[in-house]
């Protein structure tokens, strides 16, 4: 589904990402994670194409998607949610969720008609299934700093992608919030038979949830594996994990 | 092919007037650098200096020999009414979209022309050149007034001078932190506040300068501030908002394209160095020795 | 409560002024009708797509010289010259746009107030096809005999006559307007507006919406241009000046741009001013600069933001003292 190879990143001589190599079968759900400043945000940005790499290729379905413009690889399927949080403020809930299938369905051309009348049921769908149907109205800049996370997370899922890249869903949220929001994604991956790949800073979460863990330790994969085998690696206690 | 003596009176005549503006121009783009603003009202505060210079030296009596004193005199009020603009009104907009920094820079374009009017009404004023710059030499067959010679020397010291700052004092090392990037000047601790209000005073000064020193060669009517500040636009735009030999090199190159401009297509000089900036803009948008600004 | 169509309400008021029988009250709504059209054009790109262009008084400027060239130039109708100060003042707009969309923010206004100051600089010395400096004075009125055989139009002045023709024109240019701000098409635009990045992942190509929605602009800004040279009984270099785009933008923040009605009230507002205030005073600049001032600080939100605010506190207030 997803190859990353040899991916490589520099900036003004400072390898932000260095040589990462990883690659995701259909349905798997992989964590990367990494102290502060490890090179996670830049390795999504560099999948992503907000970041041209250095050197490397990505590849999405086999195809090469290095260094193409964001929108296009968001057309191809990949959808992504950022780090800080990311809306539409001065829209609605609604609005914001309606626009991003307006884009999806690239009905954006369109001069003439009338946006508020389109995709009025899928949206709608979405909110309920995002617990955010009774606030579809409000201004998605006045919420919750989790509620506009679960917005972000509608936003991605409106494109139809095939890959979730989730950078920190839970950053900021309570613990009973994280949980749901878990338990949530858990439930809409399995339901539309997502790829995940997401960064996260709360292990638990992370040996629960995550299939695949990937640790990047100044801008390096230093290892790769299953739950357990991560757990287990020396240096990757060493480094990160201490005395976990 | 024109006479050689005829090609350089050309050139001193485009070098002097890219050193006059040059004095009004670098504080424009030394003001850009720190605030990230474009100040419309510098070309009003250079048209402040060039009345305050003449107010002055009527003030002081008649005489020629009153100009110094005038010049630097209205520098230093420009560079007052500067600094209080910025501590009494612009410091409230940082935050504000640019859109309202613009406009508000705009709102003073139209303030100031017509206290200008209120003041001084709408006749043509000028000011005699200095006694000890009366005269003139012939170079290369063409007669170069002293006053040329003295504004031709002192771009480049003006310039020599803020590098010196920039590069050499402690207040010149967070300015140059401010221009690469605002975000570090809070991390330095520094009082971020006296110092956008001292760059604003700087720059006003300069505008200032720039208005008064031009008087002995212009008279002073309203609308000057609008010319100005359109020139000095060009400068900065091609040599890079907020670099300071940037400002210098777009102002030679501005001074030599319209000079040799006339000659080649009389008609259409102005509108080659409106070219010179969209095309720096498209090709560099941080102009010729500008740095690329991360936010 | 039905809503009332506040719209069509102001549309019939403003058709019912040349029965006043003022020739003064017909050249300020002309000029009105003109001005709102214009600065609606410009908050496209402002309120709608977050683009600060420094530089919409260009598009303007070649719609006014477009139609003027029409018309004056080489004898065309009007119905050939307005159309075609549209298309010229967006294609002008398609091809520096081009340019501009690639820059963001302060660059992104500068380089739009750069292209105007060429236009400006075209306008100002191709003395053979512009008229240089002295501008092209006495451009033709329209054929507008066809207004006067409509029955009730009947008897108007030519200066009335032109104002029906215009406010129906504006009034059809308002309408397509509002309808591509609500459009699909407005949506993405106002997505842009607030959060350029987060635009470009769900699909969007960002500089290539900005791009359409500056051509747009363009078409509307030619369109008011066209009408004003006519209006103005000539056009002349002035009309792309920088500070005939720095006009435009304080109509639009005086009304406010976060309202689509905003600039227009903000056009009316402003020219009614100008009347009033240079009747008893020539310093109407200074005027205008405080005034500007106030607004910066104090109502950025523009008239009809401020207004709507004041509006909902009232009511909210009022619920509030309810049981």
């Amino acid at each position: 589904m997803l190859d990353v190879r040899d991916l490589k990143k520099s900036f003004a001589g400072f390898l932000a990402v260095s040589d990462v190599s990883f690659s995701l079968p259909p349905r798997a759900v992989m964590a990367i994670i990494g102290p502060n400043g490890a090179g996670k945000s830049t390795l999504f940005n560099l999948i992503t194409g907000h970041i041209v790499p250095t050197a490397g290729q990505v590849l999405h379905k086999g195809a090469d998607i290095t260094g193409a413009a964001p929108h296009r690889i968001c057309r191809r399927g990949i959808g992504r949610s950022f780090q800080h949080t990311n809306i539409f403020p001065r829209l609605t809930v609604f609005e914001c969720i309606q626009a991003a299938y307006i884009a999806h369905h690239r009905r954006g051309t369109d001069f003439w008609g009338r946006a508020d009348r389109l995709y009025r049921d899928e949206t709608m769908a979405l909110l309920e299934r995002l617990g955010l149907a009774d606030k579809a109205d409000e201004l998605a800049g006045a919420l919750s700093h989790g509620n506009q996370k679960q917005i972000e997370l509608g936003i991605a899922l409106a494109s139809d992608p095939d890959i979730l890249l989730l950078d920190e869903p839970t950053a900021g949220m309570s613990a009973s919030e994280t949980r749901e929001t878990i338990q949530l994604l858990r439930a809409i991956a399995e339901e539309r038979g997502l790829t995940l790949l997401f960064t996260e800073h709360d292990m638990e979460v992370v040996f629960q949830v995550a299939e695949r863990i990937g640790v990047l330790h100044q801008g390096r994969l230093i290892a790769e594996g299953p739950p357990a085998d991560i757990r287990a690696d020396a240096e990757v206690r060493r480094v990160y994990l201490g005395g976990h | 092919m024109p006479e050689p003596s005829f090609l350089f009176g050309q050139f001193l005549s485009g070098l002097t007037a890219s050193m006059f503006l040059f004095v009004t121009a670098v504080g424009l783009s030394l003001i850009f650098g720190v605030l990230r603003v474009l100040n419309f009202a510098h070309g009003s505060l250079y048209m402040l200096g060039a009345y305050l210079a003449w107010q002055i030296m009527a003030w002081l009596g008649p005489g020629p020999e009153h100009f110094w004193p005038a010049a630097l005199g209205a520098a230093v009020v420009v560079a007052i009414v500067g600094a209080a603009i910025e501590r009494v009104m612009f410091r409230h907009l940082y935050d504000r979209e640019e859109l309202y920094q613009l406009l508000f820079t705009y709102a003073l374009v139209l303030v100031i022309a017509d206290i200008v009017k209120i003041l001084w009404g709408t006749q043509q004023l000028s000011v005699s050149r200095p006694v000890s710059l009366s005269g003139g030499t012939t170079i290369f067959g063409t007669l170069v007034p002293h006053y040329n010679i003295f504004i031709i020397m002192l771009g480049p010291a003006i310039a020599f001078g803020l590098w010196l700052l920039l590069h050499r004092s402690r207040a010149g090392r967070v300015i140059r932190a401010a221009v690469l990037d605002r975000e570090m000047l809070g991390a330095l601790g520094a009082n971020v506040g006296w110092l956008y209000t001292g760059m604003f005073a700087v720059g006003a000064f300069l505008a200032g300068l720039g208005g008064a020193l031009v008087t002995p060669v212009k008279t002073i009517v309203p609308g000057m501030d609008v010319e100005v500040i359109v020139e000095v636009f060009i400068i900065v735009v091609i040599g890079g908002l907020g670099s300071l030999w940037g400002t210098f090199l777009g102002a030679i190159i501005f001074g030599q394209v319209l000079s040799f401009g006339i000659l080649l297509m009389p008609r259409f000089s102005i509108f080659s160095v409106f070219a010179l900036m969209a095309i720096i803009l498209i090709v560099r948008p941080w102009g010729l020795l500008g740095k690329r600004l991360t936010r | 409560m039905r809503r009332i169509p506040w719209t069509l309400l102001v549309f019939a008021a403003a058709f019912a002024i040349p029965w006043l029988g003022s020739r003064f009250y017909t050249f300020i709504a002309t000029d009105v009708a003109i001005l709102a059209l214009f600065a609606l054009s410009l908050n496209l790109l402002l309120g709608y797509t977050g683009l600060v262009s420094f530089g919409h008084a260009a598009y303007f400027g070649i719609g006014a010289y477009t139609s003027a060239i029409f018309m004056k130039t080489l004898g065309l109708p009007f119905w050939l010259g307005f159309p075609a100060a549209g298309v010229a003042a967006g294609l002008f707009a398609l091809v520096f746009g081009c340019f501009c969309v690639r820059l963001t923010k302060i660059y992104f206004a500068m380089l739009t107030l750069a292209f105007a100051q060429i236009v400006w600089a075209i306008c100002f010395k191709w003395n053979a096809v512009t008229g240089g400096e002295q501008g092209m004075p006495n451009v033709p009125y329209p054929d507008l005999d066809w207004i006067g055989a409509i029955p009730g139009l009947d008897g108007f002045r030519v200066g009335d006559r032109f104002y029906f023709l215009t406010l129906v024109l504006v009034a059809l240019a308002i309408v397509a307007l509002r309808r591509i701000v609500h459009s699909p098409f407005g949506r993405v635009l106002a997505v842009i507006r607030e959060n350029p990045e987060r635009a470009e992942f769900i699909g969007i190509d960002v500089r290539r919406y900005q791009l359409a929605a500056f051509a747009v602009a363009g078409v509307f800004a030619g369109l008011a241009g066209a009408l004003f040279g006519i209006f103005n009984r000539g056009v002349f270099p002035d009309f792309a000046y920088w500070t005939k785009s720095a006009e435009v933008l304080i109509m639009t923040i005086l009304g406010g741009m976060g309202h689509f009605w905003g600039p227009a009230v903000g056009a009316a507002a402003l020219t009614i001013l100008n009347l009033q205030i240079t009747a008893y005073t020539q310093y109407w600049p200074l005027i205008l600069g405080t005034i500007l001032i106030v607004l910066l600080f104090a109502f950025p939100g523009g008239l009809v933001g401020t207004s709507v605010d004041l509006f909902r506190r009232v009511r909210r207030g009022r619920d509030a003292g309810r049981p």
